[in-house]
């Protein structure tokens, strides 16, 4: 019955986009304020109805009502309650539904945050959205629908993938969702600015928090998944340059260029047509994604449908919002008023530097991630295009723009002095040249990798680069240290964010090369009692026991490991074989230290009282996440601002500033 | 600096970018494609040993055997069988009769020599490729949905 219900609310919520799209827009064209005024209560009840069927989902979910096909497909008495709860969203029709939720959801935040909107822009934008959710809608509803009906219904279910039974899964999802649907936001703003005829830097003021938000969740959701990879693959890899990986980074990568492409729409009034396509852009890889993970036409561990149905719906409704808004691009830009003049040395020349190259970056990725289907489709052969070429080529473009990255941020607006700039970086210079050879030295000249330095080198010029602009601006040993201390107090949250945000890059960067280029690795069967040595860490195996678990049975080892004589640590990794499906998984075990992680796998017994186990030293890997947290925090830091906390001026307002700041 | 300086600036600086990106496209795409072949296409290809490629196919029945951490095994399309060696610890989803796919180099001695055995992909599935290349030489005709 409260399935019925949830499908019925869907089906409302269908009806209420439908309004929502129509109504609201042609109020805004024929200006009629209470036509406009429908897009918020409507955009409520959109909210509300999907909410109601996510909730029935994750009710059947629960209670293991195995009358419905999803749920008897995905789910298992057995199954912890996290998983049931998380297994809502761990399949293919569950994504959906959670994917037209944050829809709704980021639609209901326009409304209640959005309330000094122009109601012209809201309108459309809102309508907008509205024209998404019904496509989203129509496919849940004819090709997805979770609440199809199972006759006679099973006593137990199939069981979820039990590669997916992690705490990593019942976050990542949500968070790459709500990364990937809060582009919508950008978007629909885009394409209400294109209708309008007007994009200016108050446009540019209400679309950036919420591209930052987007962006933020997105980049949690990259750094989740990442981590969910390294330790439930157990092959102690982050990154494999998998088409669905590849889905989640081609987003970000426009999306990080959205962020500050938008920055000099709002400060330069400049970038204005460029910044548009962006935001299409972001949105349309964010659509991209979902038709690669969903569609099941590239093999993956996330391809849950291989129904060519909904391949096919999916690629008719990314071609009709991409293509519908890249026709509304074409034949509306050319109208948008032209923007400010600037010169290539200057904070926004870097900031197109960096636009260009993160550009160029998301389109090498897209050629990578498609050119197997292509050359499928042409009958060139069967291919997988694999991390070696994007290591040769992603990688080479961003050396430039990480060492743009440094030097962009010391540039003034409008007239930047390079010289100036250069000059204060010397220091930085010279610090990433020492590091950089002191690396070589360390790793013993060319035993080790030749691009381990340049990484290293890299890091660190970004790291003091970004440090030196921090020292500038509060005047640090240039001026008493109480004026420092007031200067930096007084900084804006955004500039700190920036800043943040800057040197966790650098601090990825650190763990990225550590943890490519110095990793020890062994395999071996291993007896019991028996100490195999791994990169000064010694790994004793003291036993291998039969442990049950909630639904399943696994074999834990337990070795204890020492470091420099003394008793270092226990790790007990495991390799478990799941009831429902009938299937092993493997559970590393982790030690972390600043240094990097140790780590233990065990796997299949190889004779009586011997057992294949593999032992990593993952050096600086531990690096990767906290860099990540900075990019996070850097983004919520710079989201407190209290421009965006206070909301987007006037336009009248903001007018007089740019004019007043164009001056200046 | 005048609009049309500005434009051409951009202009330059987006052909330097899509250069640079092709340049390294080309230099990359020669080399670091991998090609998947089925064992009876590789047969029929004459792959020269050395160079990196994929095959697909079951992993033929009672062709496993275990030294130490090495695994020798058979990968078989029913028509031609490709003698597999590879050390390291094999996937969960690895066992005789499934699908699998091995990335490596052919030697001289006709074995391929992997370095990656995949075989992460959902149990009631093929690997994709796998599926398609028996689905053609008409070996298998199974099939979901």
């Amino acid at each position: 019955m409260i399935a019925e219900f949830g499908h019925f609310a869907l089906i409302l919520a269908l009806a209420v986009a439908v309004v929502q799209a129509v109504v609201p827009l042609v109020g805004a064209t024929r200006g009629n304020p209470a036509w406009m005024a429908v897009s918020g209560p409507a955009s409520a009840a959109q909210f509300l109805c999907v909410a109601i069927a996510f909730g029935a989902l994750i009710h059947a979910n629960v209670t293991s009502d195995f009358s419905l096909l999803n749920v008897a497909q995905n789910s298992h008495t057995l199954k912890p309650m996290l998983y049931k709860v998380a297994g809502t969203w761990g399949n293919h029709e569950g994504s959906l539904l959670l994917w037209i939720t944050i829809l709704a959801l980021f639609g209901l935040a326009v409304t209640i945050a959005g309330r000094n909107l122009p109601p012209g822009l809201k309108a459309r934008a809102l309508a907008v959205q509205a024209m998404i959710a019904i496509g989203f809608l129509l496919f849940i509803l004819f090709t997805s629908n979770p609440f199809q009906r199972l006759d006679p219904p099973p006593i137990e279910g199939n069981g979820l993938n039990p590669l997916l039974q992690d705490p990593g899964l019942a976050f990542h999802p949500p968070m790459l969702y709500l990364g990937y649907v809060g582009f919508s936001m950008a978007f629909s703003f885009a394409v209400a600015a294109l209708i309008e005829g007007r994009v200016d830097a108050a446009w540019a003021r209400w679309v950036r928090p919420w591209t930052l938000a987007a962006w933020i969740f997105l980049t949690c959701g990259i750094a989740a998944g990442s981590w969910w990879a390294y330790y439930t693959l157990g092959w102690g890899g982050w990154w494999y340059w998998d088409p669905t990986e590849n889905a989640s980074f081609m987003p970000w990568l426009a999306g990080t260029a959205l962020l500050h492409s938008a920055v000099v729409v709002e400060k330069r009034d400049a970038l204005k047509s460029w910044t548009i396509l962006l935001a299409i852009v972001a949105f349309g890889f964010s659509l991209l994604g979902t038709f690669l993970v969903r569609s099941g036409v590239l093999t993956s561990v996330h391809a849950f449908a291989t129904d060519p149905a909904r391949g096919a719906f999916i690629l008719l409704l990314l071609m009709v919002m991409v293509g519908g808004s890249f026709t509304l691009y074409a034949v509306r830009a050319p109208a948008l008023k032209p923007g400010g003049l600037f010169a290539p040395l200057s904070r926004e020349g870097s900031l197109l530097l960096n636009n260009v190259l993160m550009a160029t970056g998301a389109g090498t990725v897209l050629l990578g991630t498609l050119y197997p289907l292509i050359a499928d489709a042409l009958n060139m052969g069967k291919i997988s295009v694999g991390a070696p070429f994007f290591n040769s080529v992603f990688l080479p473009l961003m050396v430039p723009m990480v060492i743009a990255m440094g030097a962009g941020p010391l540039l003034a607006w409008k007239r930047g002095d390079l010289a100036g700039a250069l000059g204060r970086l010397k220091f930085a210079f010279g610090l990433a040249v020492a590091a950089a050879a002191g690396t070589w030295i360390l790793q013993g000249g060319s035993a080790g990798p030749w691009w381990a330095a340049g990484g290293i080198g890299l890091a660190a010029w970004l790291l003091v680069s970004t440090a030196t602009e921090l020292a500038g601006r509060i005047r640090l040993f240039q001026a008493p240290l109480g004026e420092a201390v007031t200067r930096a107090r007084r900084l804006p949250r955004a500039t700190w964010g920036m800043l943040l945000a800057h040197a966790g890059v650098a601090v990825v960067i650190l763990g990225m090369t550590g943890s490519a280029a110095w990793k020890s690795e062994s395999v071996q069967n291993q007896r019991i009692g028996q100490t195999v040595t791994v990169a000064g860490y010694g790994f004793t195996l003291e036993s291998v026991k039969s442990v049950p678990g909630p639904n399943y049975t696994a074999s834990r080892a337990t070795f204890e490991v020492s470091h420099d004589g003394r008793p270092f640590a226990v790790m007990t990794p495991e390799r478990r074989q799941f009831v429902m499906p009938p299937r092993p998984a493997t559970d590393a075990a982790i030690r972390g230290t600043l240094a990097g992680d140790l780590y233990a796998v065990v796997g299949e017994p190889a004779g009586d009282g011997v057992w294949v186990t593999r032992l990593y030293f993952n050096p600086m890997i531990p690096w990767m996440w906290i860099g990540a947290a900075m990019l996070v925090a850097g983004g919520l830091v710079s989201l407190s601002d209290r421009r965006h906390r206070i909301g987007a001026p006037a336009r009248a307002r903001a007018a007089t500033a740019a004019a007043t700041a164009a001056k200046a | 600096m005048t609009r049309k300086q500005r434009r051409l600036y951009f202009v330059v600086l987006g052909l330097l970018a899509l250069g640079a990106a092709v340049g390294l496209v080309l230099n990359a795409l020669g080399d670091d494609m991998v090609y998947f072949y089925t064992p009876s296409q590789l047969q029929a290809k004459h792959v020269p040993p050395g160079r990196r490629v994929r095959i697909g196919g079951l992993v033929e029945q009672g062709s496993v055997m275990k030294a130490g951490s090495t695994v020798t095994f058979r990968i078989t399309d029913n028509t031609a069988v490709l003698p597999t060696t590879y050390t390291g610890i094999l996937p969960d989803l690895f066992r005789e009769g499934q699908g699998v796919v091995a990335e490596g180099k052919i030697g001289t001695d006709g074995v391929l020599h992997a370095s990656e055995i995949l075989a992460k992909h959902d149990e009631k599935y093929m690997p994709k490729e796998v599926a398609d290349a028996l689905k053609k030489s008409g070996q298998w005709q199974g099939g979901k949905k």
